[in-house]
């Protein structure tokens, strides 16, 4: 595309290249009209004392090959933009392709993604082929954070354990998917001090019955009533709507080591899930979505095979 | 006679340098130069800011690392590449970048838009190892970027961007190295790649709001006037 600022650009531009072809055009003929005849010649500079050259003409396929080369930036010019802002009548532009493509790819695509978009994301999860394509996308989008088996790592949640921090039902799933989440713990170093941290840490490790200091997990167990019920719920069973994780079962986000909780209580936590609605659009979340979901059904009990 | 003035070139080293210099420098003239004065590539798209100094303190980190030997920040207009990175990258996005990082080498992935992609937390653990959170990752380690972020040059730095046309306010130049204050550098790159490519959206929202404002009496008159109004195109993503 040619906006010039000014008309003088677009001049300058045809200008130039109208020179450059007509002296190209001059050099060949110059050289061409006039064919030596009679023995060949040799040149009359010498290298390394004896070194000398033919004074041999081109060959002509050759010269027509130059020709050639000036037909096809001729023809070139007139079809495709690049004489000044002339859109060429081909009318091309990168954009323009661009757009071709995506829309030929709607086509092919579109009634796929209809097809599946028309069903409950449970039935789409059991849909063999939905899965393949789910996989697909689920390997170019979110496997940098969720890692390629999709069982997450330190600080990324595991996918497939049936364990959920905003609850598992396909639809919230879907609503991560396309609205992200903040997930944040506040620090209470401060607040509890060192010794504080460490009793509550101790709690916590003992309400899923891990090793703990049973003296400190009974001062623990008061100040988490005071500071940490809120969001984790008095049992320490977590609140699914603001993603507070359950605290009594086997699955840890960041590790159930004392240094680590302690590490968590202290200095807080915060990760955060990106929104895919504006890049993905809501078709490919709607099948990652059902991939997802299969991924923790299909471990509970393999899902019924489809055709 | 040819062979005369072909002599006279070859032997005469300067008419031979001079006439080297005009057949190179047409490609540039016709090319090059014409790129100047063109309101696609001079022109912020709509959104655009200037670098804020942590941005720009992380770019020169970005720069330093050599990250633009591996990765790109251009997005190509082929479908292949907008379904993985987004929308193509458009000049008016650089407008502000001296010089641009586009790159012309991916062993990493194209990294215009990857702003918002991932969360500060997982950029933290991918910096310092990339292996904790993608296995399969050859990017190098960079641990030594959790150490204080240089910040008596930021002023400098933006005087000269401003010399080449970056819209810097006095104010904005006197208070950067406040802002720079106990960043560390892994910090100010991660800000600016959670800022990469996301003015194009950002400018399309600003964009779309003012206009839903008013096409909404302008609606209102329509239905008035007609009983079923053409609903406007969704906006192709």
């Amino acid at each position: 595309m040619a906006d010039f600022v000014s008309g003088f650009w677009n001049a300058y531009v045809m200008v130039l290249v109208f020179l450059s072809i007509g002296f190209v055009v001059f050099v060949l003929v110059s050289n061409t009209t006039k064919r030596p005849t009679g023995p060949v010649t040799l040149q009359d500079h010498v290298w390394d004392e004896t070194l000398q050259e033919y004074n041999n003409p081109l060959p002509r396929w050759w010269m027509y090959m130059f020709w050639l080369t000036i037909v096809f930036s001729i023809g070139y010019l007139v079809l495709f933009p690049g004489f000044g802002d002339n859109q060429g009548k081909l009318g091309w532009s990168a954009a323009g392709q661009w757009e071709a493509e995506q829309k030929a790819a709607a086509e092919k695509y579109g009634p796929i993604f209809a097809k599946y978009r028309g069903m409950d994301l449970n039935a789409v999860a059991a849909d063999k082929e939905a899965n393949a394509m789910g996989q697909r996308l689920f390997l170019t989008y979110c496997a940098q954070c969720h890692g390629a088996d999709a069982k997450g790592a330190k600080g990324f949640p595991n996918l497939t354990d049936n364990d959920w921090l905003y609850g598992g039902e396909p639809e919230t799933i879907q609503t991560t998917i396309l609205g992200g989440r903040q997930g944040m713990m506040p620090p209470f170093g401060p607040a509890l001090g060192a010794d504080g941290v460490k009793d509550v840490a101790n709690y916590v490790r003992s309400l899923s019955g891990l090793a703990h200091d049973s003296l400190r997990a009974q001062r623990g167990k008061e100040i988490f009533a005071q500071n940490c019920v809120a969001c984790h719920g008095p049992e320490g069973k977590g609140t699914p709507a603001i993603g507070a994780p359950n605290l009594t079962d086997k699955t840890w986000l960041y590790g159930s080591a004392e240094a680590t909780i302690i590490e968590t209580v202290t200095k807080g936590r915060t990760n955060r899930m990106p929104n895919f609605k504006e890049f993905l659009g809501e078709d490919k979340v709607h099948l990652l979505a059902a991939y997802v979901v299969s991924l923790s059904k299909n471990t509970a009990a393999p899902a019924e095979e489809k055709k | 006679m040819a062979q005369s003035k072909h002599d006279f070139i070859e032997r005469k080293v300067g008419w031979l340098m001079l006439f080297t210099v005009l057949t190179v420098s047409v490609g540039g003239l016709v090319e090059i130069v014409p790129l100047f004065h063109m309101k696609s590539t001079t022109t912020p798209v709509e959104g655009l800011t200037p670098y804020d100094p942590v941005r720009l303190a992380g770019r020169d980190i970005y720069i330093r690392e050599g990250c633009y030997n591996c990765h790109s920040q251009m997005i190509r207009p082929f479908r292949a590449e907008t379904e993985r990175y987004g929308h193509y990258s458009v000049a008016g996005e650089f407008v502000y970048d001296h010089p641009f990082q586009w790159g012309s080498k991916r062993t990493g992935p194209d990294l215009h838009r990857v702003g918002g992609r991932y969360s500060d937390q997982w950029h933290r653990i991918h910096l310092l190892n990339p292996r904790d959170v993608v296995p399969e990752s050859n990017m190098p380690a960079f641990p030594w970027l959790d150490r204080p972020a240089k910040s008596d040059d930021i002023e400098a730095k933006m005087e000269a961007l401003r010399k080449v046309g970056v819209p810097y306010s006095d104010e904005e130049i006197k208070g950067a190295r406040k802002q720079l204050e106990g960043k560390t550098e892994l910090e100010v790159l991660i800000a600016y790649l959670q800022g990469l490519g996301t003015a194009l959206s950002a400018g399309k929202q600003v964009a779309a709001a003012p206009a839903a404002v008013a096409a909404a009496p302008a609606a209102e008159a329509a239905a008035e006037a007609a009983p079923a109004p053409a609903a406007p195109a969704p906006e192709k993503q």
